[in-house]
C-alpha cells in the first residue's frame, strides 16, 4: 500500500470514531485528541478500526507515544513494509 | 392482562412521545423484548417490556406525546385467555397530552422550534413537521416563516425619514442536533437543580495508589489482542461495583421520605456525547460480571449512548453512578448526585506523584476518589468506609 492509501485508511478508521471530523480541515501534524476531542474509548475505537482496516496491531505502548495523525500513518507505513 | 406504559426514563421526565413500535398486535414478545422507541428530552430510547406474553392492543400510536405512567399497550401473559375479537380493534385514539403553552394539542413540537415558533408568531399547529412521528423542528419553522414571507405583499417603501431598518437578524442555526442539545441540557438542568435543591451532599476523596493496577494492566493488554484490550476505567468501575457489597445503602434510591435499597448493583457510567451533553446508563449486575464482560458492555454501551440508541432499563436503573473526568487532567472530582440515586463516584486523571512508604520516597502513579454521598442516606464514617473499599480492591486487580 502506499502511503496515501494508508492514510486514508486510517482516516476512514477516524471517522467512524468521530463521525463529525472532516478530512480537509483536519490538521495532520497537531494533537488528535485536542483537535477532536476523543478520549480513552474513542482512541482504543480508532485502534481497533486500524486493526481492522490495515491489519496492524498497534502494542499499547506505542499506541500511547502516537499524538498525531501523520505518526499514526508514520507507524502503520513502517509496520507494514517493514 | 398486563399494562405497558410510558416508563420514566429520567428522574425529570413527566411526558415522553412514542416514535414507532417495533411489535405488532398478535405477535409475541418476550420478557426484555425491546417493543417501541420512545422520544425523550435526553435520547432516543428503546423500550423493553417486562412482561412475556402475546401483544394484545396497542393503545397510542406512533407520533403522540403522552403523560409517563399512560398506558401505551395491552399484553395477553403467558397462558392467559385469548381476548374476544372486539377488543382486538383498532388503536383507541392517542390519549392527549397535556397542551403545552403556545402549542395546540397533538402538536409535537422541539422546545427550540416551539419557541421560535412563539419568536415569530407562527402557530404550530399550521406547520409540517418533518421530524419522526411529524415532531416539527426548528428548519419546519423557519421553513414556515420563508413561506409566509414569500406570500406577504411587499410592504411599502420606508417614509425618508424612518430610522435604518434593524439588521436582519444572523441566519438561524437551525438543525436537529441543536434541539437535542437545547433538550438535554433542558433535562440535566432539571435534575441537577433538583439534586441540588433537595440532596444534602457531603464529599470525600481519597488518593488511591495505583501501581498494582497499572502494572497488571499493562502485563494483560501486552498478550491480548486489541480488540480485547482493557481500559483502567473498567477496573476503577468493577472495585465501585465490589466496594457497595460492603456498603450497600449507598446502592439505593430515594423515594417519597425514604431510602429503598437495591438488590441488584447497576452501576451508572457517565458518558460525555460529541457535541455535548451527558447521559450515565447502566451497566446492569455489574458486580458479577468479568473484567472482559464489563468491557465489552462498556464499549457498547457507549457507542448506542453516543448513537443514541439506549435501552429504558438502561436509563432507568442505575443505583449508583462513576463519572471519570480525567481524559483532559482533571485530578479531582465534586460529582452532583443524580436523583433518586444517592451518591456519585468520581476520578480524576491517572497521574504519577511522589508516595512514601516504608520510608522511601517513590514516584507511584496515583488516582484521586471522590465520593458524594447523600447524607439523609449515610455519614462520612461509612462513607470513607466505602471509599476504603474501593481503594484496598484496587491493590489486587486479578481478584476484580
Amino acid at each position: 500500500m502506499t502511503r496515501d492509501e494508508i492514510k486514508d485508511a486510517v482516516l476512514r478508521a477516524l471517522s467512524d470514531v468521530a463521525p463529525e471530523a472532516d478530512p480537509a480541515t483536519l490538521r495532520l501534524d497537531a494533537d488528535l485528541r485536542d483537535q477532536l476531542d476523543i478520549d480513552s474509548m474513542d482512541s482504543l475505537n480508532f485502534a481497533i478500526g486500524i486493526h481492522e482496516q490495515l491489519h496492524v496491531d498497534i502494542p499499547e505502548a506505542d499506541w500511547a507515544r502516537l499524538q498525531t495523525l501523520d505518526e499514526v500513518v508514520d507507524y502503520v507505513v513502517e509496520k507494514t513494509t517493514a | 392482562m398486563a399494562e405497558f406504559v410510558m416508563p420514566a426514563l429520567g428522574a425529570d421526565m413527566s411526558i415522553g412521545t412514542l416514535l414507532k413500535w417495533l411489535k405488532q398486535p398478535g405477535e409475541t414478545v418476550a420478557r426484555g423484548d425491546i417493543i417501541a422507541v420512545v422520544h425523550t428530552d435526553k435520547a432516543d430510547v428503546e423500550v423493553e417490556v417486562f412482561t412475556g406474553g402475546v401483544l394484545e392492543r396497542v393503545l397510542v400510536d406512533p407520533g403522540a406525546e403522552v403523560p409517563v405512567g399512560t398506558v401505551l399497550a395491552v399484553i395477553r401473559e403467558d397462558g392467559a385467555p385469548t381476548a374476544p375479537a372486539a377488543a382486538l380493534a383498532a388503536p383507541a385514539p392517542a390519549p392527549a397530552a397535556p397542551a403545552r403553552a403556545g402549542a395546540a394539542p397533538h402538536v409535537i413540537i422541539s422546545p427550540s422550534a416551539r419557541h421560535l415558533a412563539e419568536e415569530l408568531g407562527i402557530d404550530p399547529a399550521l406547520i409540517h413537521g418533518s421530524g419522526p412521528g411529524g415532531r416539527i423542528q426548528r428548519k419546519d419553522v423557519e421553513a414556515a416563516a420563508a413561506a409566509r414571507e414569500a406570500a406577504a405583499p411587499p410592504p411599502p417603501p420606508p417614509p425618508a425619514a424612518a430610522p435604518p431598518a434593524t439588521p436582519p437578524a444572523a441566519p438561524p442555526i437551525g438543525s436537529a442536533v441543536e434541539d437535542r442539545n437545547v433538550a438535554m441540557r433542558r433535562a440535566i438542568a432539571a435534575a441537577m437543580s433538583r439534586s441540588k435543591r433537595e440532596i444534602p451532599h457531603f464529599y470525600l476523596g481519597q488518593t488511591i495508589h495505583m501501581s498494582n493496577a497499572i502494572a497488571w494492566l499493562a502485563q494483560e493488554n501486552l498478550r491480548r489482542p486489541v480488540t480485547e484490550r482493557l481500559l483502567h476505567g473498567v477496573l476503577l468501575v468493577k472495585s465501585v461495583a465490589l466496594a457497595l457489597r460492603e456498603v450497600p445503602e449507598l446502592n439505593a434510591v430515594w423515594q417519597g421520605d425514604e431510602l429503598v435499597p437495591r438488590e441488584d448493583i447497576n452501576v451508572g457510567v457517565a458518558i460525555a456525547l460529541r457535541g455535548g451533553g451527558l447521559v450515565a446508563p447502566a451497566i446492569h449486575e455489574t458486580d458479577k460480571l468479568t473484567l472482559d464482560e464489563l468491557m465489552h458492555a462498556f464499549r457498547d454501551l457507549v457507542s448506542r449512548a453516543r448513537s443514541w440508541s439506549l435501552r429504558s432499563s438502561e436509563m432507568t436503573d442505575p443505583t449508583i453512578t462513576v463519572t471519570s473526568l480525567g481524559e483532559r487532567g482533571v485530578e479531582t472530582v465534586f460529582g452532583v448526585i443524580f436523583p433518586p440515586q444517592v451518591a456519585i463516584v468520581g476520578f480524576g486523571t491517572l497521574v504519577e506523584r511522589p508516595w512514601i512508604s516504608e520510608g522511601q520516597v517513590l514516584i507511584c502513579p496515583v488516582v484521586n476518589a471522590s465520593l458524594s454521598a447523600d447524607h439523609r442516606v449515610t455519614d462520612g464514617h461509612r462513607a470513607s468506609a466505602f471509599l476504603a473499599a474501593i481503594d484496598r480492591l484496587l491493590q489486587e486487580p486479578d481478584q476484580l
